[in-house]
Protein backbone atom coordinates (compact mmCIF):
# COMPACT_ATOMS: atom_id res chain seq x y z
CA UNK A 1 0.00 0.00 0.00
CA UNK A 2 2.98 2.24 0.57
CA UNK A 3 3.87 1.79 -3.10
CA UNK A 4 0.39 2.82 -4.25
CA UNK A 5 0.48 5.93 -2.08
CA UNK A 6 3.91 6.81 -3.49
CA UNK A 7 2.67 6.38 -7.07
CA UNK A 8 -0.34 8.57 -6.37
CA UNK A 9 1.86 11.27 -4.88
CA UNK A 10 4.22 11.10 -7.85
CA UNK A 11 1.38 11.21 -10.38
CA UNK A 12 -0.30 14.15 -8.64
CA UNK A 13 2.95 16.16 -8.51
CA UNK A 14 3.71 15.43 -12.16
CA UNK A 15 0.17 16.31 -13.31
CA UNK A 16 0.30 19.61 -11.42
CA UNK A 17 3.74 20.54 -12.77
CA UNK A 18 2.76 19.58 -16.30
CA UNK A 19 -0.39 21.69 -16.14
CA UNK A 20 1.68 24.73 -15.22
CA UNK A 21 4.47 24.31 -17.77
CA UNK A 22 2.28 22.61 -20.38
CA UNK A 23 -0.03 25.60 -20.85
CA UNK A 24 2.53 28.15 -22.07
CA UNK A 25 4.22 25.53 -24.26
CA UNK A 26 0.88 24.47 -25.76
CA UNK A 27 -0.15 28.10 -26.24
CA UNK A 28 3.02 28.83 -28.11
CA UNK A 29 2.74 25.70 -30.25
CA UNK A 30 -0.91 26.44 -31.04
CA UNK A 31 -0.49 30.09 -32.05
CA UNK A 32 3.09 30.63 -33.20
CA UNK A 33 3.78 31.14 -36.88
CA UNK A 34 7.43 30.28 -36.58
CA UNK A 35 8.59 28.14 -39.50
CA UNK A 36 10.72 25.83 -37.41
CA UNK A 37 7.79 25.01 -35.13
CA UNK A 38 7.69 21.40 -36.35
CA UNK A 39 11.06 20.78 -34.66
CA UNK A 40 9.70 21.66 -31.26
CA UNK A 41 6.53 19.71 -31.99
CA UNK A 42 8.63 16.61 -32.71
CA UNK A 43 10.65 17.17 -29.56
CA UNK A 44 7.48 17.41 -27.46
CA UNK A 45 6.06 14.24 -29.03
CA UNK A 46 9.34 12.31 -28.68
CA UNK A 47 8.45 10.46 -25.44
CA UNK A 48 5.48 8.92 -27.28
CA UNK A 49 7.76 6.85 -29.50
CA UNK A 50 10.97 6.67 -27.49
CA UNK A 51 11.40 3.44 -25.45
CA UNK A 52 11.05 4.40 -21.76
CA UNK A 53 14.39 2.76 -21.03
CA UNK A 54 16.10 5.07 -23.53
CA UNK A 55 14.53 8.14 -21.97
CA UNK A 56 15.32 6.79 -18.50
CA UNK A 57 18.90 6.03 -19.52
CA UNK A 58 19.59 9.59 -20.67
CA UNK A 59 17.74 11.03 -17.68
CA UNK A 60 19.93 8.89 -15.42
CA UNK A 61 23.09 10.10 -17.17
CA UNK A 62 21.99 13.73 -16.82
CA UNK A 63 21.07 13.31 -13.17
CA UNK A 64 24.02 11.18 -12.13
CA UNK A 65 26.82 12.75 -10.06
CA UNK A 66 28.77 13.41 -13.29
CA UNK A 67 25.79 14.59 -15.33
CA UNK A 68 25.12 18.32 -15.75
CA UNK A 69 21.85 18.24 -13.83
CA UNK A 70 23.27 16.05 -11.10
CA UNK A 71 26.29 18.36 -10.65
CA UNK A 72 24.03 21.39 -10.44
CA UNK A 73 21.82 19.68 -7.90
CA UNK A 74 24.75 18.65 -5.71
CA UNK A 75 26.05 22.23 -5.80
CA UNK A 76 22.64 23.59 -4.83
CA UNK A 77 21.34 21.05 -2.31
CA UNK A 78 24.31 18.95 -1.34
CA UNK A 79 22.91 15.63 -2.62
CA UNK A 80 22.41 13.95 -6.01
CA UNK A 81 19.24 13.57 -8.03
CA UNK A 82 19.37 9.95 -9.17
CA UNK A 83 17.42 7.48 -7.02
CA UNK A 84 15.46 10.27 -5.27
CA UNK A 85 11.79 11.18 -5.40
CA UNK A 86 12.61 14.58 -6.94
CA UNK A 87 14.62 12.88 -9.68
CA UNK A 88 11.66 10.63 -10.30
CA UNK A 89 9.38 13.65 -10.68
CA UNK A 90 11.75 15.29 -13.17
CA UNK A 91 12.03 12.17 -15.32
CA UNK A 92 8.28 11.58 -15.17
CA UNK A 93 7.55 15.14 -16.25
CA UNK A 94 9.62 14.54 -19.37
CA UNK A 95 8.03 11.16 -19.94
CA UNK A 96 4.42 12.39 -19.64
CA UNK A 97 4.98 15.73 -21.38
CA UNK A 98 3.17 14.91 -24.65
CA UNK A 99 0.17 13.56 -22.75
CA UNK A 100 -0.35 16.97 -21.17
CA UNK A 101 0.65 19.17 -24.10
CA UNK A 102 -1.14 17.46 -27.00
CA UNK A 103 -4.71 17.74 -25.59
CA UNK A 104 -4.00 21.37 -24.67
CA UNK A 105 -2.78 22.20 -28.19
CA UNK A 106 -5.79 20.53 -29.77
CA UNK A 107 -8.26 22.40 -27.58
CA UNK A 108 -6.47 25.76 -27.90
CA UNK A 109 -6.47 25.40 -31.68
CA UNK A 110 -10.14 24.53 -31.55
CA UNK A 111 -11.11 27.96 -30.21
CA UNK A 112 -12.66 30.05 -32.99
CA UNK A 113 -10.19 32.69 -34.23
CA UNK A 114 -13.08 35.17 -34.47
CA UNK A 115 -13.57 34.97 -30.68
CA UNK A 116 -9.93 35.94 -30.19
CA UNK A 117 -10.38 38.83 -32.66
CA UNK A 118 -13.54 39.91 -30.82
CA UNK A 119 -11.66 39.87 -27.53
CA UNK A 120 -8.85 41.98 -29.04
CA UNK A 121 -11.13 44.67 -30.47
CA UNK A 122 -12.89 44.83 -27.08
CA UNK A 123 -9.59 45.94 -25.60
CA UNK A 124 -8.25 42.70 -24.14
CA UNK A 125 -4.55 41.89 -24.40
CA UNK A 126 -3.38 38.34 -25.08
CA UNK A 127 -3.12 37.42 -21.38
CA UNK A 128 -6.70 38.47 -20.63
CA UNK A 129 -7.90 36.77 -23.81
CA UNK A 130 -6.19 33.59 -22.63
CA UNK A 131 -7.75 33.58 -19.16
CA UNK A 132 -11.22 34.79 -20.13
CA UNK A 133 -11.76 33.11 -23.51
CA UNK A 134 -9.22 30.45 -24.50
CA UNK A 135 -8.89 28.66 -21.16
CA UNK A 136 -12.61 28.42 -20.26
CA UNK A 137 -13.40 27.15 -23.76
CA UNK A 138 -10.55 24.63 -23.52
CA UNK A 139 -11.72 23.11 -20.25
CA UNK A 140 -12.29 19.62 -21.70
CA UNK A 141 -8.71 19.73 -23.02
CA UNK A 142 -7.37 20.83 -19.64
CA UNK A 143 -9.21 18.02 -17.86
CA UNK A 144 -7.93 15.55 -20.44
CA UNK A 145 -4.37 16.82 -20.05
CA UNK A 146 -4.42 16.52 -16.24
CA UNK A 147 -6.10 13.14 -16.20
CA UNK A 148 -3.90 11.63 -18.90
CA UNK A 149 -0.63 12.84 -17.40
CA UNK A 150 -1.77 11.54 -14.01
CA UNK A 151 -2.73 8.14 -15.37
CA UNK A 152 0.31 7.84 -17.57
CA UNK A 153 2.66 8.63 -14.69
CA UNK A 154 0.82 6.21 -12.43
CA UNK A 155 1.56 3.31 -14.75
CA UNK A 156 5.14 4.05 -15.78
CA UNK A 157 7.73 1.39 -15.26
CA UNK A 158 10.81 1.66 -17.44
CA UNK A 159 11.73 5.25 -16.64
CA UNK A 160 11.18 4.75 -12.90
CA UNK A 161 13.32 1.66 -12.88
CA UNK A 162 16.18 3.42 -14.67
CA UNK A 163 16.12 6.68 -12.74
CA UNK A 164 14.64 5.71 -9.39
CA UNK A 165 15.75 2.17 -8.85
CA UNK A 166 13.75 0.29 -6.27
CA UNK A 167 13.93 1.93 -2.82
CA UNK A 168 10.94 1.18 -0.61
CA UNK A 169 9.02 4.35 0.28
CA UNK A 170 11.24 6.56 -1.91
CA UNK A 171 11.11 5.27 -5.47
CA UNK A 172 9.32 1.92 -5.34
CA UNK A 173 6.15 2.79 -7.23
CA UNK A 174 3.20 0.49 -7.62
CA UNK A 175 4.19 -0.93 -11.01
CA UNK A 176 7.63 -1.82 -9.70
CA UNK A 177 6.07 -3.31 -6.61
CA UNK A 178 3.87 -5.54 -8.76
CA UNK A 179 6.90 -6.66 -10.73
CA UNK A 180 8.77 -7.46 -7.50
CA UNK A 181 5.89 -9.52 -6.15
CA UNK A 182 5.52 -11.51 -9.33
CA UNK A 183 9.27 -12.21 -9.23
CA UNK A 184 8.93 -13.55 -5.69
CA UNK A 185 5.78 -15.52 -6.66
CA UNK A 186 3.41 -13.48 -4.43
CA UNK A 187 0.63 -13.67 -7.02
CA UNK A 188 -2.21 -12.78 -4.66
CA UNK A 189 -0.65 -9.47 -3.61
CA UNK A 190 0.41 -8.69 -7.18
CA UNK A 191 -3.15 -9.29 -8.31
CA UNK A 192 -4.59 -7.00 -5.64
CA UNK A 193 -2.35 -4.13 -6.76
CA UNK A 194 -2.91 -4.84 -10.43
CA UNK A 195 -6.68 -4.75 -9.94
CA UNK A 196 -6.45 -1.37 -8.22
CA UNK A 197 -4.40 0.01 -11.12
CA UNK A 198 -6.83 -1.48 -13.63
CA UNK A 199 -9.78 0.15 -11.86
CA UNK A 200 -8.04 3.52 -11.67
CA UNK A 201 -7.00 3.43 -15.33
CA UNK A 202 -10.50 2.58 -16.46
CA UNK A 203 -12.18 5.31 -14.38
CA UNK A 204 -9.65 7.85 -15.55
CA UNK A 205 -10.20 7.03 -19.22
CA UNK A 206 -13.98 7.14 -18.71
CA UNK A 207 -13.61 10.69 -17.42
CA UNK A 208 -11.55 11.67 -20.48
CA UNK A 209 -14.01 10.19 -22.94
CA UNK A 210 -17.04 11.60 -21.11
CA UNK A 211 -15.56 15.09 -21.13
CA UNK A 212 -14.65 14.92 -24.79
CA UNK A 213 -18.03 13.53 -25.76
CA UNK A 214 -19.55 16.47 -23.91
CA UNK A 215 -21.50 14.17 -21.60
CA UNK A 216 -20.55 16.76 -19.05
CA UNK A 217 -19.57 20.31 -20.03
CA UNK A 218 -19.50 23.60 -18.19
CA UNK A 219 -21.84 25.24 -20.69
CA UNK A 220 -24.96 23.95 -22.45
CA UNK A 221 -24.44 22.45 -25.90
CA UNK A 222 -25.65 24.72 -28.65
CA UNK B 1 -6.74 54.28 -17.13
CA UNK B 2 -8.93 55.64 -19.88
CA UNK B 3 -9.64 59.33 -19.40
CA UNK B 4 -11.37 59.99 -22.73
CA UNK B 5 -13.96 57.21 -22.45
CA UNK B 6 -17.42 58.67 -22.23
CA UNK B 7 -16.76 61.87 -24.13
CA UNK B 8 -16.27 60.76 -27.69
CA UNK B 9 -16.23 63.62 -30.11
CA UNK B 10 -17.58 63.39 -33.62
CA UNK B 11 -14.60 62.76 -35.85
CA UNK B 12 -14.07 61.35 -39.29
CA UNK B 13 -12.40 58.06 -40.10
CA UNK B 14 -9.89 58.35 -42.92
CA UNK B 15 -8.13 55.33 -44.34
CA UNK B 16 -5.68 54.86 -47.16
CA UNK B 17 -4.84 51.19 -47.36
CA UNK B 18 -2.74 49.05 -49.66
CA UNK B 19 -2.63 45.38 -48.81
CA UNK B 20 -1.65 42.47 -50.96
CA UNK B 21 -3.04 39.11 -49.97
CA UNK B 22 -0.98 36.20 -51.13
CA UNK B 23 -3.24 33.34 -51.99
CA UNK B 24 -2.04 29.77 -52.39
CA UNK B 25 -1.53 29.20 -56.11
CA UNK B 26 -0.80 31.81 -58.71
CA UNK B 27 -3.33 34.58 -58.16
CA UNK B 28 -2.95 37.25 -55.50
CA UNK B 29 -5.40 39.90 -54.42
CA UNK B 30 -4.64 43.58 -54.05
CA UNK B 31 -6.70 45.90 -51.88
CA UNK B 32 -5.92 49.49 -52.74
CA UNK B 33 -8.41 52.02 -51.41
CA UNK B 34 -8.72 55.45 -49.94
CA UNK B 35 -11.92 56.20 -48.04
CA UNK B 36 -13.41 58.80 -45.75
CA UNK B 37 -16.21 57.93 -43.37
CA UNK B 38 -17.98 60.79 -41.63
CA UNK B 39 -20.30 60.38 -38.62
CA UNK B 40 -23.45 58.41 -39.44
CA UNK B 41 -23.95 55.23 -41.41
CA UNK B 42 -21.86 54.65 -44.52
CA UNK B 43 -22.48 51.50 -46.50
CA UNK B 44 -19.55 49.54 -47.89
CA UNK B 45 -21.07 47.70 -50.81
CA UNK B 46 -19.53 44.95 -52.91
CA UNK B 47 -19.61 41.29 -53.90
CA UNK B 48 -17.95 38.64 -51.76
CA UNK B 49 -14.25 38.71 -52.49
CA UNK B 50 -14.24 42.45 -53.24
CA UNK B 51 -12.06 43.11 -50.19
CA UNK B 52 -14.66 44.44 -47.74
CA UNK B 53 -13.65 42.26 -44.79
CA UNK B 54 -9.94 42.84 -45.39
CA UNK B 55 -10.60 46.58 -45.33
CA UNK B 56 -12.45 46.31 -41.99
CA UNK B 57 -9.71 44.06 -40.54
CA UNK B 58 -7.10 46.69 -41.44
CA UNK B 59 -9.10 49.49 -39.82
CA UNK B 60 -9.69 47.41 -36.67
CA UNK B 61 -5.99 46.54 -36.42
CA UNK B 62 -6.43 42.79 -36.91
CA UNK B 63 -4.54 42.90 -40.20
CA UNK B 64 -1.55 45.09 -40.91
CA UNK B 65 -1.66 46.94 -44.24
CA UNK B 66 1.48 46.92 -46.41
CA UNK B 67 1.23 50.63 -46.87
CA UNK B 68 -1.04 53.55 -46.00
CA UNK B 69 -2.45 55.63 -43.19
CA UNK B 70 -5.48 55.13 -40.94
CA UNK B 71 -6.70 57.86 -38.62
CA UNK B 72 -9.70 58.87 -36.57
CA UNK B 73 -9.77 62.66 -36.59
CA UNK B 74 -6.21 63.73 -35.78
CA UNK B 75 -5.42 60.49 -33.99
CA UNK B 76 -3.23 58.26 -36.18
CA UNK B 77 -3.82 54.51 -35.76
CA UNK B 78 -1.57 53.34 -38.56
CA UNK B 79 1.01 55.05 -40.69
CA UNK B 80 3.47 52.98 -42.70
CA UNK B 81 5.86 55.89 -43.31
CA UNK B 82 6.01 56.75 -39.59
CA UNK B 83 6.02 53.08 -38.55
CA UNK B 84 2.93 53.59 -36.41
CA UNK B 85 0.77 50.52 -35.80
CA UNK B 86 -1.52 50.79 -32.79
CA UNK B 87 -2.54 47.23 -31.78
CA UNK B 88 -6.22 46.31 -31.99
CA UNK B 89 -6.94 46.35 -28.21
CA UNK B 90 -5.83 50.00 -28.00
CA UNK B 91 -7.70 51.37 -31.03
CA UNK B 92 -11.15 51.79 -29.49
CA UNK B 93 -12.76 50.73 -32.74
CA UNK B 94 -15.75 48.44 -32.33
CA UNK B 95 -16.18 45.58 -34.77
CA UNK B 96 -19.25 43.35 -35.08
CA UNK B 97 -18.39 40.26 -37.10
CA UNK B 98 -20.66 38.46 -39.49
CA UNK B 99 -20.56 35.45 -37.16
CA UNK B 100 -21.08 37.87 -34.20
CA UNK B 101 -18.44 35.94 -32.19
CA UNK B 102 -20.29 36.10 -28.87
CA UNK B 103 -18.41 34.26 -26.13
CA UNK B 104 -20.41 31.02 -25.77
CA UNK B 105 -19.41 30.38 -22.15
CA UNK B 106 -20.50 33.82 -20.90
CA UNK B 107 -24.03 35.09 -20.29
CA UNK B 108 -25.43 37.94 -22.36
CA UNK B 109 -24.60 40.43 -19.62
CA UNK B 110 -21.08 39.04 -19.13
CA UNK B 111 -20.55 39.37 -22.87
CA UNK B 112 -21.71 42.98 -22.75
CA UNK B 113 -19.39 44.02 -19.90
CA UNK B 114 -16.39 42.15 -21.36
CA UNK B 115 -14.83 45.32 -22.78
CA UNK B 116 -15.36 47.37 -19.59
CA UNK B 117 -12.69 45.91 -17.32
CA UNK B 118 -11.06 49.35 -16.89
CA UNK B 119 -14.18 50.70 -15.13
CA UNK B 120 -15.24 50.36 -11.51
CA UNK B 121 -17.95 47.85 -10.68
CA UNK B 122 -20.81 50.38 -10.27
CA UNK B 123 -19.93 52.28 -13.45
CA UNK B 124 -19.75 49.00 -15.30
CA UNK B 125 -23.22 48.03 -14.08
CA UNK B 126 -24.60 51.46 -14.99
CA UNK B 127 -23.25 51.38 -18.54
CA UNK B 128 -24.40 47.80 -19.10
CA UNK B 129 -27.85 48.70 -17.83
CA UNK B 130 -28.17 51.65 -20.20
CA UNK B 131 -27.08 49.76 -23.28
CA UNK B 132 -29.20 46.68 -22.47
CA UNK B 133 -32.21 49.01 -22.29
CA UNK B 134 -31.28 50.89 -25.47
CA UNK B 135 -31.23 47.63 -27.41
CA UNK B 136 -34.23 46.09 -25.61
CA UNK B 137 -32.39 43.06 -24.26
CA UNK B 138 -32.66 43.59 -20.48
CA UNK B 139 -34.62 40.37 -20.10
CA UNK B 140 -31.92 38.25 -21.74
CA UNK B 141 -29.05 39.17 -19.43
CA UNK B 142 -28.70 35.77 -17.72
CA UNK B 143 -28.95 33.69 -20.88
CA UNK B 144 -26.06 32.11 -22.75
CA UNK B 145 -25.70 32.79 -26.49
CA UNK B 146 -26.64 29.18 -27.26
CA UNK B 147 -30.13 29.81 -25.85
CA UNK B 148 -30.83 32.94 -27.89
CA UNK B 149 -32.38 33.54 -31.29
CA UNK B 150 -30.46 35.06 -34.20
CA UNK B 151 -31.94 38.54 -33.75
CA UNK B 152 -31.31 38.51 -29.99
CA UNK B 153 -27.68 37.53 -30.54
CA UNK B 154 -27.27 40.35 -33.06
CA UNK B 155 -28.59 42.85 -30.52
CA UNK B 156 -26.21 41.57 -27.84
CA UNK B 157 -23.25 41.71 -30.21
CA UNK B 158 -24.10 45.32 -31.04
CA UNK B 159 -24.55 46.21 -27.36
CA UNK B 160 -21.24 44.53 -26.46
CA UNK B 161 -19.42 46.65 -29.04
CA UNK B 162 -21.15 49.95 -28.35
CA UNK B 163 -20.99 49.85 -24.56
CA UNK B 164 -17.24 50.51 -24.80
CA UNK B 165 -17.99 53.95 -26.29
CA UNK B 166 -15.94 53.31 -29.44
CA UNK B 167 -14.76 56.03 -31.81
CA UNK B 168 -15.78 54.06 -34.90
CA UNK B 169 -18.16 51.15 -35.43
CA UNK B 170 -17.47 48.49 -38.07
CA UNK B 171 -20.30 46.15 -38.98
CA UNK B 172 -19.58 43.17 -41.23
CA UNK B 173 -22.96 42.04 -42.57
CA UNK B 174 -24.28 41.81 -39.02
CA UNK B 175 -27.93 41.48 -39.91
CA UNK B 176 -27.86 38.68 -42.48
CA UNK B 177 -30.52 36.09 -41.94
CA UNK B 178 -33.03 38.48 -40.37
CA UNK B 179 -36.36 39.32 -41.96
CA UNK B 180 -36.84 42.90 -43.09
CA UNK B 181 -39.01 43.90 -40.14
CA UNK B 182 -36.52 42.82 -37.47
CA UNK B 183 -33.67 44.33 -39.46
CA UNK B 184 -35.40 47.70 -39.50
CA UNK B 185 -36.09 47.47 -35.76
CA UNK B 186 -32.43 46.86 -34.95
CA UNK B 187 -31.23 49.56 -37.33
CA UNK B 188 -33.67 52.03 -35.74
CA UNK B 189 -32.17 51.28 -32.31
CA UNK B 190 -28.70 51.72 -33.75
CA UNK B 191 -29.63 55.08 -35.31
CA UNK B 192 -31.22 56.25 -32.08
CA UNK B 193 -28.06 55.37 -30.19
CA UNK B 194 -25.88 57.14 -32.74
CA UNK B 195 -27.86 60.41 -32.77
CA UNK B 196 -26.40 61.00 -29.32
CA UNK B 197 -22.89 59.72 -30.05
CA UNK B 198 -22.41 60.68 -33.69
CA UNK B 199 -19.62 58.27 -34.59
CA UNK B 200 -18.75 57.01 -38.08
CA UNK B 201 -20.36 53.63 -38.76
CA UNK B 202 -19.07 51.55 -41.64
CA UNK B 203 -21.68 48.97 -42.58
CA UNK B 204 -20.69 46.17 -44.95
CA UNK B 205 -23.31 44.51 -47.07
CA UNK B 206 -23.79 42.93 -50.47
CA UNK B 207 -27.56 43.35 -50.36
CA UNK B 208 -29.09 46.04 -52.53
CA UNK B 209 -32.15 46.28 -50.25
CA UNK B 210 -30.00 47.10 -47.25
CA UNK B 211 -28.34 49.90 -49.20
CA UNK B 212 -31.72 51.44 -50.00
CA UNK B 213 -32.97 50.99 -46.43
CA UNK B 214 -29.96 52.30 -44.52
CA UNK B 215 -27.63 54.23 -46.66
CA UNK B 216 -26.89 57.85 -46.20
CA UNK B 217 -23.74 57.28 -48.19
CA UNK B 218 -22.38 54.35 -50.15
CA UNK B 219 -18.88 53.28 -51.06
CA UNK B 220 -18.85 50.61 -53.77
CA UNK B 221 -15.89 48.26 -53.73
CA UNK B 222 -14.91 45.95 -56.54
CA UNK B 223 -11.83 43.76 -56.84
CA UNK B 224 -10.06 45.67 -54.11
CA UNK B 225 -10.73 49.17 -55.46
CA UNK B 226 -13.35 51.82 -54.81
CA UNK B 227 -15.41 52.09 -58.01
CA UNK B 228 -17.72 54.82 -56.80
CA UNK B 229 -18.79 56.70 -53.71
CA UNK B 230 -21.69 59.04 -52.91
CA UNK B 231 -25.37 58.85 -52.05
CA UNK B 232 -27.10 55.57 -52.98
CA UNK B 233 -29.07 57.03 -55.91
CA UNK B 234 -25.95 58.35 -57.63
CA UNK B 235 -23.79 55.35 -56.97
CA UNK B 236 -26.18 52.61 -57.86
CA UNK B 237 -28.16 54.24 -60.68
CA UNK B 238 -25.23 55.75 -62.52
CA UNK B 239 -24.16 54.48 -65.94
CA UNK B 240 -21.81 52.20 -64.07
CA UNK B 241 -24.74 50.01 -63.21
CA UNK B 242 -23.18 47.26 -65.24
CA UNK B 243 -20.14 47.20 -63.00
CA UNK B 244 -22.35 47.18 -60.00
CA UNK B 245 -24.30 44.22 -61.26
CA UNK B 246 -21.21 42.48 -60.13
CA UNK B 247 -21.32 44.19 -56.79
CA UNK B 248 -24.96 43.16 -56.43
CA UNK B 249 -23.94 39.56 -56.15
CA UNK B 250 -22.93 38.59 -59.68
CA UNK B 251 -19.34 37.53 -59.20
CA UNK B 252 -19.09 36.48 -62.85
CA UNK B 253 -19.59 39.19 -65.43
CA UNK B 254 -18.54 38.02 -68.87
CA UNK B 255 -18.72 39.72 -72.22
CA UNK B 256 -20.09 37.47 -74.95
CA UNK B 257 -20.99 37.45 -78.64
CA UNK B 258 -24.41 36.26 -79.77
CA UNK B 259 -24.08 33.27 -82.15
CA UNK B 260 -27.69 32.39 -82.90
CA UNK B 261 -31.21 32.99 -81.62
CA UNK B 262 -33.66 30.16 -80.94
CA UNK B 263 -36.86 32.08 -80.45
CA UNK B 264 -39.06 28.96 -80.20
CA UNK B 265 -37.06 27.76 -77.18
CA UNK B 266 -36.70 31.26 -75.69
CA UNK B 267 -32.91 30.95 -75.65
CA UNK B 268 -29.85 32.03 -77.58
CA UNK B 269 -26.31 30.74 -77.89
CA UNK B 270 -23.40 33.02 -77.07
CA UNK B 271 -19.62 32.68 -77.18
CA UNK B 272 -17.84 33.86 -74.04
CA UNK B 273 -15.06 36.40 -74.67
CA UNK B 274 -12.49 35.13 -77.14
CA UNK B 275 -12.72 31.61 -75.80
CA UNK B 276 -14.15 28.64 -77.66
CA UNK B 277 -16.63 28.41 -74.81
CA UNK B 278 -20.29 28.52 -75.98
CA UNK B 279 -23.24 28.63 -73.62
CA UNK B 280 -27.01 28.92 -73.85
CA UNK B 281 -28.63 31.92 -72.16
CA UNK B 282 -32.18 33.29 -71.99
CA UNK B 283 -33.27 35.11 -75.13
CA UNK B 284 -32.66 38.87 -74.95
CA UNK B 285 -33.06 41.87 -77.24
CA UNK B 286 -30.06 41.14 -79.38
CA UNK B 287 -29.12 40.22 -82.91
CA UNK B 288 -26.57 37.70 -84.11
CA UNK B 289 -23.10 39.19 -83.77
CA UNK B 290 -24.08 41.61 -80.95
CA UNK B 291 -21.88 41.93 -77.88
CA UNK B 292 -23.76 41.28 -74.63
CA UNK B 293 -22.87 40.97 -70.92
CA UNK B 294 -23.72 37.74 -69.14
CA UNK B 295 -23.84 37.77 -65.33
CA UNK B 296 -23.77 34.59 -63.26
CA UNK B 297 -23.73 34.27 -59.48
CA UNK B 298 -20.80 32.24 -58.16
CA UNK B 299 -23.24 30.37 -55.95
CA UNK B 300 -25.41 29.33 -58.91
CA UNK B 301 -22.68 27.31 -60.61
CA UNK B 302 -22.34 23.59 -59.99
CA UNK B 303 -18.86 22.13 -59.96
CA UNK B 304 -18.30 18.46 -60.88
CA UNK B 305 -15.08 16.47 -60.55
CA UNK B 306 -16.16 14.10 -63.35
CA UNK B 307 -18.12 14.74 -66.54
CA UNK B 308 -21.76 14.59 -65.39
CA UNK B 309 -24.50 12.88 -67.45
CA UNK B 310 -28.24 13.18 -67.77
CA UNK B 311 -28.61 16.77 -66.60
CA UNK B 312 -31.41 19.15 -67.49
CA UNK B 313 -28.93 22.01 -67.38
CA UNK B 314 -27.87 23.00 -70.89
CA UNK B 315 -24.41 24.32 -70.22
CA UNK B 316 -21.56 21.97 -69.41
CA UNK B 317 -18.14 23.63 -69.53
CA UNK B 318 -14.83 21.87 -69.07
CA UNK B 319 -12.09 23.73 -67.22
CA UNK B 320 -9.22 23.58 -64.81
CA UNK B 321 -9.08 24.91 -61.23
CA UNK B 322 -6.68 27.85 -60.95
CA UNK B 323 -7.00 28.44 -57.23
CA UNK B 324 -9.05 27.58 -54.15
CA UNK B 325 -9.35 30.17 -51.45
CA UNK B 326 -11.08 29.70 -48.13
CA UNK B 327 -13.28 32.61 -46.95
CA UNK B 328 -14.96 31.81 -43.68
CA UNK B 329 -17.29 28.89 -44.31
CA UNK B 330 -17.03 29.23 -48.08
CA UNK B 331 -14.39 28.30 -50.61
CA UNK B 332 -13.91 30.49 -53.66
CA UNK B 333 -12.75 28.46 -56.63
CA UNK B 334 -11.38 30.16 -59.74
CA UNK B 335 -11.78 27.95 -62.78
CA UNK B 336 -10.13 28.56 -66.14
CA UNK B 337 -12.41 27.60 -69.04
CA UNK B 338 -10.88 29.97 -71.59
CA UNK B 339 -12.56 32.63 -69.49
CA UNK B 340 -12.21 32.56 -65.73
CA UNK B 341 -15.23 31.62 -63.65
CA UNK B 342 -15.59 32.26 -59.93
CA UNK B 343 -17.48 29.44 -58.22
CA UNK B 344 -18.53 29.18 -54.58
CA UNK B 345 -18.36 25.74 -53.04
CA UNK B 346 -18.55 24.51 -49.46
CA UNK B 347 -15.45 23.26 -47.60
CA UNK B 348 -17.25 19.93 -47.34
CA UNK B 349 -17.51 19.70 -51.12
CA UNK B 350 -13.81 20.50 -51.50
CA UNK B 351 -13.01 17.62 -49.15
CA UNK B 352 -15.52 15.19 -50.65
CA UNK B 353 -14.35 15.82 -54.23
CA UNK B 354 -10.73 16.19 -53.13
CA UNK B 355 -10.42 19.40 -55.16
CA UNK B 356 -6.96 20.85 -55.78
CA UNK B 357 -5.53 23.59 -57.96
CA UNK B 358 -4.76 22.31 -61.44
CA UNK B 359 -7.52 19.71 -61.36
CA UNK B 360 -9.81 19.17 -64.38
CA UNK B 361 -13.44 19.96 -63.53
CA UNK B 362 -16.77 20.56 -65.22
CA UNK B 363 -19.04 23.53 -64.55
CA UNK B 364 -22.78 23.18 -64.87
CA UNK B 365 -24.83 26.33 -65.55
CA UNK B 366 -28.58 26.40 -65.84
CA UNK B 367 -29.75 28.57 -68.71
CA UNK B 368 -31.84 30.67 -66.35
CA UNK B 369 -28.92 31.22 -63.96
CA UNK B 370 -27.27 33.20 -66.76
CA UNK B 371 -28.54 36.77 -66.65
CA UNK B 372 -28.16 39.29 -69.42
CA UNK B 373 -27.25 42.74 -68.13
CA UNK B 374 -26.85 46.06 -69.92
Amino acid sequence: MEALWLSMKLAACVAAILLVIGMPVAYWLAYSNWRGKFLLESLVALPLVLPPTVLGFYALLAMGPRGPLGKLWIALFGHGLAFTFTGLILASVLYSFPFAVQPLIVSFEGVDQKLLDASAVLGAGSLRTFWRVILPLSLPGVVTAVVLSFAHTLGEFGVVLMVGGNLAGVTRTVSIDIYDRVQSLQYAEANRMALVLLAISFSVLSVVYAVNRRVWTPWPAK
Amino acid sequence: MDPVAGEVTATMLTARIRKELRVAGASSFLLDVSIEVSPGITILFGASGAGKSTLLDCVAGLTRPDEGRIAVGADVLFDSSLEIHIPAPKRRIAYVFQTLALFPHLSAEENVVYGLKHLREEQRRERAEAILRAFHIEKLRKQKPGELSGGEKQRIALARSLVTEPRVLLLDEPLTGLDAERKVAIVDDLRAWNTAKGIPILYVTHSREEVDALGERVIALENGSVVSAGVPMDVLDAPRRKKLAQAAGFENLLSATVLDLREADGVMRVRLGDSPCEIEVPLGYAAVGDRVQVAVRAGDILLAAERPHGLSARNLIEGRIISLERRGTMVIARVDCGVTFVVHVTPGAVRALDLTAGQRVWLVLKTYSCHLVD
